[in-house]
């Protein structure tokens, strides 16, 4: 067996089609028709205008959390924080719009300053993360659970205490903002806004041109390749990550400002909407490179937005859309592994 | 409160314990072998769903059991196949399937939610449950407590006081050290990684046919368990002794955000149940923080007395993992 195109692409249909097995095991374990079960999910997906749009009102978010997550693979860290850093940032945006939206000033000067504090609010939480690794010796893996669990009970504790709705506190968030404090939303759609798409797109980019393209990107590498020897050819180690950090958390805060300016209009319990843990699985799921994060994000919004078909058409679970996902990424996985397992053999055979 | 109504209280604390206690031992028998099983969470809510099932369909609670650790045997053999065979991180396929577990058990369970399948009760034991303070803490217990209770000696004798206990240690330690001692090192870390998710994935039919009967999807308030169960895996420095510790540790202040809720009006209920998690979590930063680099040398500029006085604290708390956690063996 040869190291080419083929091959690697042979892998991958493998592991679509693996994934695509054991989801239909899992329909039929449920007592579905697996067709029309996928039949659903497509339709729910693209079958109108109003949903192929709710695909991208879910794409943007989980693109922003996978341009972030990419950056700090790059140094070689697990930001497993991130989910807590997305709700960081809707609630430094919700703080802002907040304190702001009673002033006198322009609205739009208004979410553009709610945008910014979202950011700032996601690269504070990441570099609690990052101090937690670099000056507490805690593992980012478990310092960003810890932090994510903070997060949740930080954002629970604002919707049902200080920003509860008069009346009585509920699970369904805090009083939406006027419709001023929206970000504008395009003609003949309920949700989509054109500006969101923009930003998702330049993130990428930006994210994209900032590893391939910079001498601090290399720098990045150099650090997530082997930490000892790009210590010792002289880049600062835990500065490096501790930027990587950083970065990430801005996009992170991105996506939160991004669902409470231009999805929900409140501040809500689920605010992140594990667009955190989904970027994690588009970024292992493209070999954690920018180049094709876009189109893959797409495809994961699509399963999301497709499979809330499925408890109202057929009494099923939308996690399907979990499991369609989790096979995916664990076949691929599996996959590289069995490839360089046989590329291995056959090396020592010739 | 009345004395005894305290009793009952942490009777409770200890049964409530129970699974995490289960989790944690598997957990830290599979990490002793150098297999970090990250999917935790998932198995935990997918042995829970699968056993549950198994007993509502076989009306046969061994039967549950016995399939919460098969599942738990299985997902940690993918975690062992994948890193021990196909070289790939632990990390990376054990996320993956902590996600994946998840949403598979929700999906699965859908159909049965709400459903009543038999559960485990209480056993008091004869002659012990009569004896004052203990008798109401620790013998009116349920069989897996009581199992929970003995399995953090039983580890305890098998890693430190036992020959396949070294050698357990070994292979997690110095692979290859224990490979010239004849140790046949990844079958090894194959089959402890099995046994520490069978153990584990006991967890799950504790939850849905004992503690909190039955299966009831997202609102189950099994998600976030498998996170803690790792973080305290690492509280307890690998030692079954101190795992314990943490997990009682973990249930106590689990139990105190349910009794102080009423005198607390102002922090919301909410509040108080996910408190316990970021608690437990930054408990790790006591037991990391030694081994950072700056507090060396903080500590090197204090007068001697004290600085022995810090570090013995320091090192009491410290706990350092295997050394080879996660790193795959070749034999040269």
């Amino acid at each position: 067996m040869r190291d080419n195109r083929s091959t690697r692409f042979a892998f991958q249909l493998g592991a679509v089609v693996l994934a695509l097995g054991i989801a239909t095991l899992a329909l039929l374990a449920a007592g579905a028709q697996p067709i029309q079960a996928y039949r659903n999910i497509i339709l729910g997906a693209v079958g109108s205008w109003d949903v192929a749009a709710n695909v991208l009102v879910s794409w943007v978010p989980l693109l922003l959390a996978t341009s972030g997550l990419l950056v700090t693979f790059t140094v070689g860290l697990w930001n497993i924080g991130i989910e807590g850093q997305i709700t960081l940032g809707a609630i430094f945006t919700t703080w802002a719009l907040r304190s702001l939206q009673s002033s006198a000033m322009d609205p739009a000067l208004v979410i553009i300053l709610a945008v910014l504090a979202g950011m700032a609010g996601g690269a504070l939480w990441a570099m609690f993360a990052g101090a937690l690794k670099t000056f507490g010796g805690v593992n980012e893996i478990f310092g960003g659970l810890g932090l994510n669990f903070v997060a949740t009970a930080l954002n629970l504790w604002l919707i049902f205490g200080p920003w509860k709705r008069p009346g009585v506190a509920s699970m369904s968030g805090t009083l939406p903002f006027e419709r001023a404090l929206w970000m504008p939303i395009a003609a003949g759609s309920s949700r989509l806004t054109p500006m969101t798409l923009i930003i998702a797109v330049i993130a990428i980019l930006a994210v994209y041109a900032m590893i391939e393209g910079t001498y601090f990107g290399l720098r990045l590498k150099a650090v997530g390749k082997n930490q000892k020897s790009a210590y010792i050819l002289g880049i600062p180690t835990w500065q490096h990550m501790m930027s990587s950090f950083a970065i990430c958390g801005v996009f992170a805060g991105l996506a939160g400002a991004v669902q409470v300016t231009s999805v929900y209009h409140r501040l809500i319990p689920s605010i992140s909407s594990g667009y955190g843990y989904m970027g994690l699985m588009v970024a292992m799921l493209v070999g954690y490179k920018a180049s094709i994060a876009a189109p893959v994000a797409l495809f994961f919004a699509a399963l999301n937005v497709g499979s809330i078909q499925l408890p109202i058409v057929m009494k099923l679970d939308s996690s399907l859309a979990g499991v369609l996902q989790g096979t995916l990424v664990l076949f691929v996985i599996l996959g590289q592994g069995a490839r360089g397992r046989l590329l291995k053999k056959a090396k020592v055979r010739t | 409160m009345t004395d005894s109504a305290i009793l009952i209280s942490l009777a409770g604390v200890l049964a409530a314990a129970a699974p995490v206690v289960f989790a944690v031992l598997g957990e830290t028998i599979s990490e002793r072998a150098g297999v970090l099983n990250l999917s935790m969470n998932g198995m935990i809510l997918l042995s829970a769903m699968g056993s549950f099932a198994v007993a509502l369909a076989t009306k046969n609670v061994f039967l549950g059991f016995l399939a919460g650790a098969a599942i738990g045997a299985l997902i940690s053999l993918i975690v062992a196949f994948a890193s021990l065979t196909l070289m790939q991180s632990q990390v990376a396929v054990g996320f993956v399937l902590a996600l994946l577990c998840r949403d598979l058990s929700y999906f699965l369970g859908n159909p049965i939610m709400g459903q009543v399948a038999p559960r485990i009760s209480q056993l008091p034991i004869p002659g012990l449950e009569g004896i004052p303070i203990l008798g109401t803490l620790i013998f009116r217990q349920d069989m897996m407590t009581y199992l929970s209770f003995v399995l953090v000696i039983l580890a305890w004798f098998f890693i430190f006081r036992t020959r396949p206990g070294l050698t357990l240690r070994g292979i997690g330690e110095r692979p290859a050290a224990a490979f010239v001692r004849g140790a046949n090192v990844n079958r090894l870390r194959y089959v402890y990684a099995m046994i520490g998710g069978a153990i584990a994935g006991l967890a799950g039919p504790i939850y849905s046919l004992s503690i909190k009967a039955g299966w009831k999807g997202t609102i189950s308030g099994l998600d976030g368990i498998g996170w803690i169960v790792l973080s305290i895996t690492i509280f307890g420095g690998w030692k079954p002794f101190r795992a314990a510790l943490g997990c009682y540790l973990f249930a106590i202040l689990q139990w105190l955000g349910l009794v102080l809720q009423p005198s607390l009006p102002s922090v919301p209920s909410q509040v108080l149940q996910v408190a316990p998690f970021p608690l437990m979590i930054l408990t790790l930063l006591f037991v990391n923080i030694g081994n950072a680099e700056w507090v060396e040398r903080s500590l090197a500029r204090l007068p001697e007395n004290v600085r022995r006085e810090i570090a013995k604290a320091l090192r009491a708390m410290n706990a350092t993992p295997p050394a080879a956690l996660g790193v795959p063996f070749e034999k040269e």
